[in-house]
């Protein structure tokens, strides 16, 4: 059954046949993409009709490849561009709670806590549509009360950005919590005998230490903004991202072009996972 | 004394931010969504209060049909998810070496950051009429024309359980990884079976990774779009897709509130009924 104790061959075949089904099942769809950018066909479907890189770098009338397609371009930078808000603004909030959550006392904490856990159970499509409507009554409000226009309240970048915001700091709270636990509280304590003020404790001390844990949060929230479909849809203004793209160009007009990009993006994602396998082992 | 003031300086610097956070884009976004959820534009131009959202739902039997095979729908794929998944959570973490199990978790991962929108389009590609199934089984003479695999309820499981079932086995890997070996091998060697073993030791072990597994799983499930709009048919009646019309195309936003408002009621049921049952907190969910 494990690996201290003996197995009949049947069971350990089978059970060992499972799995390469299961990792058939789990690299099938990558693969399917991956090779249908290359087959030189109008069409994202078989037969295969030979090797081109026509749907990378192709700037015909019949085909545009993905480095000629400015609105796949376009739409990626916008992609990056919110990915690289919701992270550092999320990382920054996210830590910050940690350290609350950790390290204070007050009252409602468990009912503070409970909020901020909740964007983990919360359907993406609920926080969407709740914070469009909640920007487009503020916006109104003021319209009408004051005659201010706030274009951020209307679906725009900045809203795109508030919206997948309010649940990654829920993930960027929970991987840096969980480091905080780890925290030797001494530390703080032999900083504040010092004469060091909390703050510079939590500066000097405490944020060193978790500094892995931020970085990583930090990765973790740019790729849950990058990849973000649910809640971006409601929340979003002329100039869409790269999954609204994606899922636009998918229902209404697909050619090989979209398998030329999501095969940059697996390659990209392989490549930055095989780094940090290649980190982790160095380190221990 | 004067640090006194210092502590307290620090945990205004906390708790604003989190306080923004989570009234700004949490508390209030829900209140307005129920708020809305319940007006309707009078003759005068101004908003009303009004069941009249609530009742197109209960009258339309299209709707709530939608609502409970949504619902429906999500825990099956829950538990097919489990039963999918569990052998594979087992088999990296307790059978094969170490060696190969980081390398094999990792491709376990590779889908899940690649994004929804990607993985969804691959399993378009491969069950479509020109796809990589059909021109096979064609290819080996089985059939002469292709099968209807895509837009139907078996490719919208396909992608709902594909882009779901990693959330299942990450929580259920890490549970096993603290079961300590020796208590299967005791167990065996007091000559229990490997049904006995798993169904009295290794299931309820893992218990808290399954719970918090199946309740993101479910969550996801209930709240997706894209698998069921690209994958699913015609046929297939996804509450979500509602939601999403209401929106993006009707623009009826106070029936749209009304159906957020029971999706998120009925998710939220679910998932607290489901942590009572298993007396697990919510801390734990995502860990």
């Amino acid at each position: 059954m494990i690996r201290s104790l003996p197995n009949s061959p049947v069971y350990k075949y089978t059970y060992r046949f499972y799995a390469i089904c299961f990792f058939i099942f789990l690299v099938m769809p990558l693969i399917a993409i991956s090779v249908l950018a290359f087959n030189n066909s109008d069409f994202v479907a078989l037969p295969w009709r030979g090797f081109t890189l026509d749907w990378f770098f192709a700037n015909t009338d019949q085909r545009t490849g993905f480095f000629a397609d400015d609105g796949l371009i376009q739409s990626i930078f916008i992609s990056i561009k919110t990915a690289f808000y919701v992270a550092t603004l999320s990382t920054i909030v996210g830590t910050i709670a940690a350290l609350l959550f950790e390290e204070e006392k007050f009252r409602f904490k468990g009912l503070l806590y409970f909020l901020a856990l909740t964007p983990l159970v919360i359907p993406g499509v609920i926080l969407g549509i709740s914070i469009l409507i909640s920007s487009t009554m503020a916006g109104g409000y003021l319209q009408d009360h004051f005659g201010w226009d706030i274009e951020f309240l209307s679906p725009s970048f900045w809203l795109v950005v508030l919206g997948q915001f309010s649940f990654a700091a829920t993930y960027v709270m929970r991987l840096v919590g969980a480091r905080l636990k780890k925290f030797d509280r001494t530390l703080e304590e032999a900083a504040l005998s010092l004469k060091a003020t909390r703050l510079q404790s939590i500066i000097y001390v405490t944020i060193p230490f978790l500094r892995p844990a931020i970085i990583g949060a930090f990765v973790v929230a740019f790729l849950i903004s990058f990849s973000n479909f649910n809640t971006t849809i409601f929340l979003i203004g002329s100039d869409p991202t790269l999954p609204v793209d994606l899922y636009s160009r998918i229902k209404f007009s697909s050619t090989p072009v979209l398998n030329a990009v999501s095969f940059l993006i697996v390659v990209f994602i392989t490549v930055a996972a095989l780094i940090s396998l290649f980190l982790n082992r160095n380190k221990k | 004394m004067e640090n006194k003031k210092n502590f307290n300086v620090t945990f205004y610097l906390l708790i604003i931010p989190v306080l923004l956070w989570l009234v700004i884009l949490i508390v209030l976004p829900h209140i307005d969504l129920l708020i809305s959820s319940f007006q309707v534009d009078s003759d005068a131009g101004g908003k009303i209060f009004s069941f009249e959202h609530y009742m197109a739902f209960f009258k339309n039997k299209i709707y709530w049909l939608t609502f409970v095979n949504t619902a429906a729908y999500a825990i099956g794929v829950t538990i097919l998810a489990f039963i999918v998944t569990f052998p594979i959570a087992f088999y990296l973490t307790k059978v094969i070496s170490k060696k190969y199990a980081s390398f094999l978790v990792l491709l376990l991962l590779i889908p899940l950051w690649v994004g929804e929108l990607v993985t969804v389009y691959g399993w378009m590609i491969i069950l479509g009429d020109h796809g990589v199934v059909n021109q096979f089984l064609i290819y080996i003479g089985l059939i002469d024309k292709p099968l209807p695999l895509l837009y139907t309820n078996f490719s919208m499981t396909i992608g709902l359980l594909y882009m779901s079932m990693l959330f299942m086995v990450v929580p259920i890997m890490s549970t096993l990884e603290s079961l300590d070996d020796s208590l299967i091998e005791a167990a065996s060697d007091l000559g229990a079976s490997k049904w006995t073993i798993f169904r009295k030791i290794i299931i309820p072990y893992s218990m808290p990774g399954i719970t918090s597994g199946a309740i993101i799983v479910f969550m996801l499930v209930i709240g997706d779009y894209v698998a069921p709009d690209i994958l699913g048919g015609k046929s297939s009646l996804w509450f979500t897709e509602q939601i999403y019309n209401e929106f993006l195309a009707t623009f009826n936003w106070g029936e749209g509130a009304a159906f957020g408002f029971l999706l998120l009621f009925i998710s939220s049921s679910i998932i607290w009924l489901t942590l009572k049952l298993s007396g697990q907190k919510l801390e734990r969910v995502g860990s």
